[in-house]
């Protein structure tokens, strides 16, 4: 082993790597930032829990050394909002695809949201179904191509810090696989807050959308995201026609409405003493 | 390895997503090997390379650590 740094502490002893993702696909570079910010939270690692659907993305929990669910597609919210509800003192985090998050288990995304349930969800978003091969997810862009879409995606797709604020979440903040350092900083900011949180983490799927939408390349793929997502400060002063090729990052919900935890021991000592 | 970087070759896929976005632009992919070649004196520690490598395969040591 080379010399140890932050992410190395917390990968599982008993894994193979390199891991299964493909060469540069930016999930892997999405789980360094959210180590790095689990590492700055200087919580004991016993007292955080992470918690996946299924997909490429939804690996990543079986990597780490934590608490770790690796559950059934789409319904990743639902196993936490159970361990949240178990064990309120925990830090629990949710990593979910594009597809496990607001495709199969888009329900349980608005309802998550509309309870302000405290999990500490990271979306990454590759616009597509990565691990099934490139079938249209809800985020594929009007025009992009998937394997259920060669002529270009005849719907609208799934702006996902939209859904997050519209639907109540506390904290809804976007970056990207390009932009690690901001990624970072937002996954660590929402760990901070209390209720439900959303971090988009947009990022490269060299295999399927990259190979059917001119980015096959890996670098390719970040490339296009330093070229074209702007912070949202800026990108609110283009033109119309710029907003339509640009996309907004940044920060978009910073917000502090009771959670559910805290509504929910609330209840719990008030009929206690009530007794 | 060297004084700056310590680089896990095993661990790399040879995406050079490394080399492409190096400030410095101080790292090129070897043609024979497809891994990253530093050329440290270049190198400002800045590391980006660590970040942004999807396979945790780079480290940079911190500036003025040994
Ligand atoms: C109930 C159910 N339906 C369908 C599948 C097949 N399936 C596995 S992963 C996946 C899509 C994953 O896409 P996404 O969540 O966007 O993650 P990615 O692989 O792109 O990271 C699907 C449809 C499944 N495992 N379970
Ligand atoms: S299919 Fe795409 S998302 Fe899945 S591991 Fe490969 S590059 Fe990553
Ligand atoms: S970014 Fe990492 S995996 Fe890609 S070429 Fe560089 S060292 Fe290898
Ligand atoms: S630390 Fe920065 S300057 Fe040094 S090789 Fe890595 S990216 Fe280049």
């Amino acid at each position: 082993m080379i010399e140890q740094s932050v992410v190395h502490k917390y990968l599982r002893k008993n894994k193979k790597f390199p891991h299964i993702w493909c060469p540069g696909c930016g999930h892997g570079v999405i789980m360094g930032s959210l180590l790095r910010a689990i590492d700055k939270m200087g919580v004991d690692r016993n007292n955080v829990a992470v918690i996946s659907g299924i997909g490429c993305s939804s690996r990543t929990p079986t990597y780490l050394d934590f608490n770790t669910l690796h559950t059934t597609h789409g319904r990743a919210l639902a196993f936490a909002t159970g361990v949240k509800l178990a064990r309120p003192d925990m830090l629990v985090i949710v990593v979910m695809g594009d597809g496990d998050a607001v495709g199969i288990g888009g329900n349980h995304f608005i309802h998550a949201a509309r309870r302000n349930m405290d999990l500490k969800v990271v979306v990454y978003n590759n616009n597509i179904y990565g691990m099934t091969g490139g079938q249209a997810s809800p985020t594929t862009p009007s025009g992009k191509k998937a394997t259920t879409a060669r002529y270009g995606n005849i719907e609208r797709s799934f702006d996902i810090c939209d859904l997050a604020r519209s639907t109540g979440a506390n904290y809804v903040a976007r970056a990207t696989s390009y932009h690690v350092k901001q990624l970072e900083n937002y996954i660590y900011k929402s760990f901070n807050k209390k209720g439900f949180t959303v971090v988009e983490a947009v990022t490269h799927c060299p295999t399927t959308y990259g190979r059917l939408n001119s980015l096959k390349e890996p670098v390719a793929g970040m490339e296009f995201q330093k070229n074209n997502f702007i912070m949202k400060n800026l990108w609110d002063k283009l033109s119309d026609e710029e907003k339509q090729v640009k996309f907004p990052m940044g920060e978009f919900v910073d917000v502090d409405k009771e959670g559910f935890v805290t509504k929910y021991l609330n209840l719990i000592e008030s009929v206690r003493q009530g007794d | 390895m060297g004084k700056k970087i310590s680089f896990y070759e095993k661990w790399c896929k040879g995406c050079g997503i490394c080399a492409a976005f190096c400030p410095k632009k101080c790292i090129t992919m070897d043609e024979n090997t497809n891994k990253p070649v530093w050329n440290e004196d270049e190198c400002i520690q800045c590391g980006f390379c660590e970040l942004r490598c999807p396979d945790f395969a780079i480290v940079v040591k911190k500036k003025g650590e040994k």
